[in-house]
């Protein structure tokens, strides 16, 4: 056997962090009620605008910002349409994904990078030298790490805080919640542009990390994914981790296996993760879904 | 364009329609070209939009130049070559394997106009097919590969199981075992031609394993930043040069170069001698560049691979000559045979050494 | 401060105002971004809109139109029972593939037998049972568990992608197409080709099945009391279950018939425009067609229309990248801000916009 369980388990970590990030952006905003299926396109644009940022200016880190902020003002069209003109959230979404990949490929056209652009991996005293858990766990790159730690704090958000009770609450009944004063649009649009910048960065980590270029259609079906985990993670954020490092390792292992030459239906084996979310969908059953998700509001009605 | 000339044609065309014959331009030779992905792909479509680019500077003002980028393959593609003929293309190319169909469909409505169609292989009076023998480049990337490897395990991320990618393999084994006995190939189905994020991932899990030397046969760079990252790694360019991974990973690399093809087919078309033809050129017409072996390669080494690549341009060696046995220990070819070409076409089968199965 | 107020009904003017002042905002936006892409708007805007209906090749494009609207229509007539019903079937895309599979499956199975009085038939009712099927698996979860169908026929979208890749380089491939991917092309075997029946016309049965559909579904709504129950069940649930409306029926029926319609619309195209079962058969039809039916406000003649436009904006797009040499990312963009402004301007209908001090919140 060639494989290295420890390289195995980092190089999971790595191939899970852009649908991690995809997802726990997504996760806030079916919290807060609404559903947005543009994940796809918003990351892609966030792809293209981190990588054209980051490689003008030189830095990396410039180019997560430019992506986050890029997924949130794509994600604005959709705030604007489903909040204010009431648009239904599916289409608007299915829009959104479309309207991203056709811009996406527009602003990249002549998007030129070079090869030595990198974001360094960090390596902590002592922990990264720790046997085994160190290369697993701390000799990666900032954004891991900072997709973990958002992840934490949206948790910590949501359990603790004032906001996130009103975030939940807007989710689960957005009636009660008008009716207690809350401006359930205010709240929507900031989880969505939340979203919009989550999607924004888990493309760039795509376009600057992972493969790291710029092509059209680079980020290949992962906001589906995320979508998919979001569900699978029963809207609780950690166990969005369980769920990104699960699909991560279903694609690493599978790669890996093959390399090792066994015969495994590889063909097959690829929708193991969406058989799985549906199973998880059927435990679960439907009562944890956010009560409100989909469905549109307006103040007057 | 400019607005007049647009309508000029525009206005031609519309009377030519009403003869029910396609457009001509009386002077220029109307060139067109059908591609399957953006023409800034990195890899197969740009290649041929590079080529293309090319054969209309070579022409200059003689060739008018149309293409269509990103046609799906199906029935999108064959509206979009009707269309190209429609407009009064004297000459279409259609540039991937799934435009086959298509394409023949689309010549018998319009017997006058010349179609070429890359990779396929259904011919007729005005359907010409043409493909090249990527194979010999595996030939000597193969032996490249067997020579500077140290762990002897070398990865090949593979794309789509058909026989011209299988032919690769093959053919990249068999020369890597010739000059490194001990050699193992570590084989990743991708099931795509063009994923990065899968590339990528494909070459970490490759190197990750212990593979000092990454082959492929998929078209983004994805592999070589991975091998760059990891350090100490081999690569070779995929239908670009890719130059600008080299010296280190990137080694070398099958350049595909369709540009004196078009520019011979386009002519014979201006001359008015076109005819249907079936061609499969290799290294020998230059449709298969050997990008520069870079200098991390030791001397005799790179002496040795550009001997076989002279060799197999003269057509004194042949890539796959026996004695050669399948997969299974059945034997293919004997001492001194050579394969044919009607085998090639439709290798499915791995050969003797290499481990694992095709996907099918 | 502008706000909406709700309309006590459905404005009669805006409701076939919208979608023309929405199509109106799309050029102008669409001719900024041709604009910026250094074309010539009119020119591109001419060329997706006029010409392939008026121009001087029309006789060729018409027939493409009919074509591409046809799977749009026959699907998004499918969706609308649902959707007008709260039941939300996104995953159509899946139920055309394994409809196309299944369909296709039967045609292998009998080639190169003669029979087309029982081939193209039994592919029909396959191909129907198979979309039927796929649908089932989100509406059974649904009914026995609880479970989202949005999720569950999204999943198995990704998982019939899967399944006709795989298929296409192995169980379907052609044993006669030199290992490469791909069935063989059913358009070539008679037994099972889905031709135009007048030819030239791209009129063919598919086309034939989106028409029937939209006179069933116009005639269910407007005379059926299922209609009525799926509109009563989408307006207020509570009502339809005092009305004695059974939800889970409901919800198997709606899945069922868009599934039964989605499976159609796959088995008419691999037998007929396509021809062949290939990892790159699914063209997001299967999406496209909620598109449609938003467009067409979830009315079957209003579909009809949708599905035409979406498809002139195809056709007439890809016109536009050939002879423009538009990239297709602009074409991409241009349908997305299409959707965009059809979605917006639909606040008309329900809400007029009114100045003046804001209610409480």
């Amino acid at each position: 056997m060639d494989i290295n369980p420890i390289l195995l388990l980092a190089a999971l970590m790595v191939a899970s962090t852009p649908i991690l990030l995809a997802a726990i952006g997504e996760l806030v905003v079916e919290r807060a009620g609404v559903l947005n299926l543009g994940v796809e396109g918003m990351m892609i644009v966030g792809a293209v605008c981190g990588y054209i940022a980051g490689h003008s200016s030189g830095n990396p880190y410039f180019g997560f910002v430019g992506a986050a902020c890029a997924g949130a003002v794509v994600s604005l069209v959709f705030a604007v349409l489903t909040q204010f003109l009431l648009t239904n959230q599916v289409a608007t979404g299915l829009g959104l994904t479309m309207f991203g990949l056709g811009l996406s490929s527009l602003i990249g056209q002549d998007a030129v990078g070079s090869p030595d652009l990198t974001v360094a991996k960090l390596s902590f005293p002592i922990l990264s030298d720790i046997p085994v858990l160190g290369p697993i766990l701390f000799r990666h790159d900032l954004m891991v790490y900072l997709s973990i730690v958002i992840v934490a704090g949206v948790w910590a958000f949501l359990k603790y805080s004032r906001a996130g009770l009103i975030l939940r609450a807007v989710g689960e009944n957005h009636e009660a919640a008008h009716a207690l004063g809350y401006n359930v649009r205010r709240v929507r649009v900031f989880a969505i542009l939340f979203g919009g910048a989550c999607a924004g960065l888990a493309g760039a980590y795509i376009s600057l990390v992972r493969v790291p270029q710029w092509i059209d259609g680079i980020t290949a079906g992962a906001g589906w994914i995320a979508l998919a985990i979001v569900v699978f993670a029963s809207w609780k954020p950690w166990r969005l981790i369980a769920g990104a490092y699960l699909f991560g390792g279903v694609t690493v292992l599978q790669l890996n296996l093959q390399a090792e030459g066994l015969k495994i239906p590889v063909e097959y084996l690829s929708m193991a993760p969406y058989l799985a979310t549906i199973i998880v969908l059927v435990m679960i059953r439907a009562g944890r879904a956010p009560a409100s998700l989909g469905k549109p509001f307006h103040p007057s009605s | 364009m400019k607005r007049r000339t647009l309508l000029a044609t525009g206005a031609g065309a519309a009377l030519a329609a009403a003869m029910g014959m396609p457009a001509r331009a009386q002077d220029k030779t109307k060139v067109g070209f059908i591609y399957v992905g953006p023409i800034n792909d990195g890899g197969w479509t740009q290649h041929h939009h590079h080529s293309a680019m090319e054969m209309v500077e070579h022409f200059g003002d003689a060739v008018e130049f149309v293409y269509q980028e990103s046609v799906p393959e199906g029935p999108d593609a064959e509206r979009a070559i009707t269309q190209m003929a429609l407009g009064g293309a004297d000459i279409i190319f259609t540039t991937s394997f799934g435009f086959m169909d298509p394409t023949v469909n689309v010549a018998t409505n319009f017997p006058d106009v010349k179609f070429e169609h890359a990779t396929g292989y259904k011919q007729a009076d005005n359907v010409s097919v043409y493909s090249a023998r990527f194979y010999e480049g595996r030939a000597i990337q193969g032996t490249l590969a067997g020579r500077v490897t140290t762990t002897n395990k070398i990865g090949y991320i593979a794309s789509v199981p058909i026989p011209e990618v299988i032919r690769g393999i093959n053919s990249a084994y068999i020369h890597a075992k010739k000059v490194n006995p001990d050699v193992e190939f570590k084989i990743i189905w991708i099931f795509e031609w063009l994923n990065p994020a899968k590339e990528a991932d494909a070459a970490k899990a490759l190197i990750e394993q212990g593979c000092d030397v990454v082959l492929q046969h998929t078209d983004s760079t994805a592999p070589h930043q991975a091998a760059r990252e990891a350090g100490g790694v081999y690569t070779f360019g995929q239908a670009a040069d890719m130059a600008e991974y080299g010296p280190m990973p990137r080694i070398s690399s099958i350049i595909d170069n369709w540009a004196p093809y078009y520019i011979d087919r386009v002519q014979a078309v201006i001359d008015g001698t076109w005819s249907s033809v079936n061609t499969w050129d290799g290294i020998s017409t230059g449709m298969v560049g050997i990008g520069e072996i870079s200098d991390v390669v030791p001397a005799e080494v790179k002496a040795e691979a550009e001997a076989m690549r002279d060799a197999i341009a003269a057509g004194e060696y042949h890539p796959f000559t026996g004695p050669i046995n399948k997969q299974d220990g059945s034997p293919w070819l004997a001492e001194g045979e050579t394969a044919s070409d009607g085998d090639l076409a439709s290798m499915f089968f791995y050969v003797e050494g290499v481990e694992g199965d095709i996907p099918s | 401060m502008l706000r909406l107020e709700k309309r006590p009904q459905p404005s009669r003017a805006w409701t076939y105002g919208a979608p023309v002042l929405a199509v109106i905002l799309t050029i102008i936006f669409g001719m900024g971004l041709f604009a910026i892409l250094g074309k010539d708007p009119l020119i591109a805007i001419k060329t997706i809109f006029w010409d392939p209906i008026f121009g001087p090749f029309a006789h060729f494009y018409r027939p493409e139109i009919v074509k591409k609207a046809a799977p749009l229509v026959l699907i998004a007539v499918g969706l609308s029972f649902g959707f007008r019903a709260g039941i939300w079937n996104i995953g159509a895309e899946g139920q055309y593939i394994i409809g196309a599979i299944c369909g296709a499956g039967v045609a292998l199975a009998f080639y190169p037998m003669e029979a087309r009085w029982l081939i193209f038939p039994l592919m029909i009712v396959v191909g129907l049972v198979g979309g039927l099927l796929w649908a089932m698996i989100p509406a059974i979860l649904r009914v026995v568990f609880k479970t989202n169908e949005i999720l569950v026929s999204l999943m198995l979208v990704y998982v019939a992608e899967v399944l006709i890749k795989a298929f296409s380089i192995g169980l379907l491939r052609n044993p006669e197409g030199f290992g490469m991917p791909g069935s063989r092309n059913l358009r070539q075997y008679p037994s099972a080709a889905n031709l135009d029946l007048i030819p030239n016309t791209g009129f063919h049965w598919g086309a034939l099945a989106a028409l029937m559909a939209v006179v069933a579904a116009y005639i269910l709504f407007t005379r059926h009391q299922f209609g009525f129950n799926v509109r009563l069940a989408g307006q207020s649930p509570r009502a339809a279950g005092f009305a004695g409306v059974n939800a889970n029926r409901l919800v198997i029926l709606c899945m069922g018939i868009s599934g039964a319609l989605a499976g159609l619309a796959g088995l008419f195209e691999v037998a007929g425009p396509s021809g062949q079962i290939l990892g790159s058969f699914p063209a997001f039809y299967g999406f496209t067609a909620i598109i449609v039916a938003f467009l067409g406000r979830l009315h079957p003649v209003g579909i009809l229309f949708a599905g035409l436009i979406m498809a002139l904006t195809y056709i007439g797009g890809q016109a536009a990248e050939a002879q423009l040499n538009l990239p297709a990312a602009a074409i991409l963009t241009f349908q997305g801000m299409l959707l965009f402004c059809l979605l917006a301007v639909d606040v008309l209908t329900n809400y007029r916009f009114k100045f003046g001090q804001r209610e409480a919140r």
